[in-house]
């Protein structure tokens, strides 16, 4: 049953692609992007002649300041050789490439294009890392800024909020980042493509190497609760609550539903689109839910004609822990309140009732900020086509993904809901 | 006074005077903190200046073990952390601030929901004077 908001016309996803993420040194954006391209191309099932693009909608957040280069439509646009064809960049700080999908997908429902790439690139690591925190707080509110916030302070205060309204704790967090590793030492391109168990190998192989005293840790969770392992960042988000420094890129290629044939029998459906903004944290009505995040969902939700009860599984953005909590209340998966009792449980694995970031999410996965949305959209498309491999998700008759993207502190929000049945 | 814009300019000046001034729709009452030139609940542009006490509760909080380039030249680092917090102001709007008197080391100490004061901490002087809104808890405030 479709809902009240429609597209003009029907959009389906006919490729996808993404560049390892990682911090390189030898990589730059357009490397990135053209190895994203030429995924994306090669999965088109019937193959396409990349000629046939009619437009490029780019995400990226700031370039600008941390590789001093903007403009990046038509310098993307040039490397895959789409000039004099129109490329048009779309900034929505970490959200900037759902943007450009959603911007794309308006593009061929409104008529006026039929074959339309979306993507979007940030090149990250070769500034330091302080550099890099004052790039990012730039799509921070000015006055939280101004007093001296960062954006693991600003999560880090609402985790405070939360755990004293509803008496979780830090160790209820730590669920959440064993099971983003879990899921990304099953993705060959995730930044951290490892366990936790792993990197503690590495840690007592190095202390051993050094002669120095080798931690006795039982599990994870006494690992995390070591402050040589995993020191504050921003009380109380430590090291392994915040997302790596990332460089990447990602594409998808977008058609008009009644050519999508002509590309592949198995395409992507966009059923549900939504977007919403929101205010700096002291405007905020809640401090343990975004208002731009359900406005985002109920729009989407809408023109699918779906309750949260029908989506399946999804990729949410997990730039700290505690926002992974605050997503799946927001987005109705969860009561709130209820979500850290949920993810202690497992429900959110990937062999749970509600697999939430089997490509590891931004913590494992890597973001590369305007890279991000786009790169949740390639999960979903993986999840629904069935081609995730080892992290393919156990459940059967799986049609129906989402992904849910923020920017900022919670200033734009999307919500895309995909189907692979029409 | 009442000549300035409703601004964040004008906000930054006040807290260089040791003032927390918000702005007040003249038609429907309500208050804004800091101040905006629109009201957003009846669309009116008929503002008028209001002067917070600066007593509220802290709301959230989070103790910056690794700062931002201007903070790290105050002297914070790992080993210096500092607080910021959001507080929910006695008139029904909520600051963000630096949160004093508490210790940065302890975290785990610093309660949710405990009164604080509105302080204020100037930097440089003369026209390169700006001014951090502060809040400490109160002494004896119990929550």
């Amino acid at each position: 049953m479709k809902g009240k908001r429609q597209l003009g016309k029907g959009v389906c996803i006919v490729g996808a692609g993404m560049s390892k993420f990682d911090m390189y040194r030898d990589k730059d954006s357009k490397q990135l992007f053209a190895e994203a391209f030429k995924e994306c191309i090669d999965s088109v099932d019937k193959g396409m002649d990349p000629r046939d693009i009619q437009a490029l909608w780019l995400g990226n957040f700031t370039n600008d300041f941390f590789i001093h280069q903007g403009h990046w439509g038509p310098i993307i646009s040039d490397l895959l050789g789409l000039p004099p064809k129109p490329a048009t960049r779309t900034e929505g700080a970490c959200a900037s490439s759902t943007l450009a999908v959603k911007d794309a997908a308006y593009a061929i429902a409104s008529g006026m294009y039929d074959v339309v790439l979306a993507g979007g690139v940030e090149e990250m690591s070769k500034i330091s890392t302080e550099a890099v925190s004052e790039g990012l707080a730039l799509a921070g509110s000015p006055y939280e800024v101004y007093e001296g916030f960062t954006f693991p302070a600003v999560f880090g205060a609402i985790a405070t909020a939360y755990f004293a309204k509803y008496g979780a704790t830090w160790e209820d967090l730590n669920y959440v980042t064993v099971k983003s590793h879990e899921n990304a030492k099953l993705n060959p391109k995730a930044q951290f493509n490892m366990t936790i168990r792993d990197i503690m190998g590495m840690r007592i192989e190095k202390y051993r190497k050094k002669g120095q005293p080798v931690p006795e840790w039982r599990d994870e969770f006494e690992a995390l609760r070591d402050p040589r392992f995993n020191p504050v960042v921003a009380w109380p988000m430590h090291l392994f609550d915040c997302c790596p420094i990332s460089d990447g890129a990602a594409c998808v290629l977008l058609v008009a539903e009644e050519i999508a044939k002509n590309f592949t029998d198995n395409p992507i459906y966009i059923i549900g689109m939504g977007q919403g903004s929101g205010r700096a944290l002291h405007n905020c009505p809640s401090l343990t839910s975004l208002e731009a995040n359900k406005y985002a969902a109920k729009e989407a939700y809408e023109m699918a004609g779906l309750t949260p009860r029908e989506i399946q599984f999804a990729e949410v953005h997990d730039c700290f822990s505690i926002a992974e909590l605050i997503h799946i209340e927001d987005l109705g998966f969860c009561e709130e309140g209820t979500a850290y009792r949920f993810v202690r449980e497992g429900g959110t694995r990937l062999d749970g009732p509600m697999p939430i970031n089997t490509s590891g999410g931004l913590k494992c996965k890597g973001h590369p900020v305007g890279a991000t949305g786009v790169a949740q959209i390639v999960e979903v498309w993986l999840q629904l086509r069935g081609e995730a491999g080892p992290r393919q998700i156990p459940k059967r008759d799986l049609h129906i993904g989402a992904s849910q993207n923020l920017g900022g502190t919670g200033g734009t929000c999307t919500f895309m809901i995909f189907s692979n049945e029409k | 006074m009442e000549e300035r814009h409703f601004n964040d300019i004008s906000y930054k000046q006040f807290l260089n005077e040791e003032r927390l001034m918000g702005s007040r729709c003249k038609e429907c009452g309500t208050l804004y903190f800091p101040p905006r030139p629109i009201c957003v609940n009846c669309h009116s542009t008929e503002m008028e200046w209001a002067e917070l006490k600066g007593n509220g509760r802290l709301a959230g909080f989070s103790s910056i073990f690794v700062p931002p380039a201007f903070m790290a030249e105050e002297g914070f680092d790992r080993k210096h952390p500092y607080v910021v917090g959001v507080v929910d102001l006695e008139e029904g709007v909520r600051a963000v601030g630096r949160i004093v008197g508490v210790d940065a080391n302890r975290p785990e100490t610093i309660k949710i929901g405990i009164p604080v004061k509105a302080e204020f901490i100037h930097l440089g002087e003369g026209e390169q004077m700006r001014t951090h809104l502060a809040f400490r808890p109160v002494e004896g405030g119990g929550s």
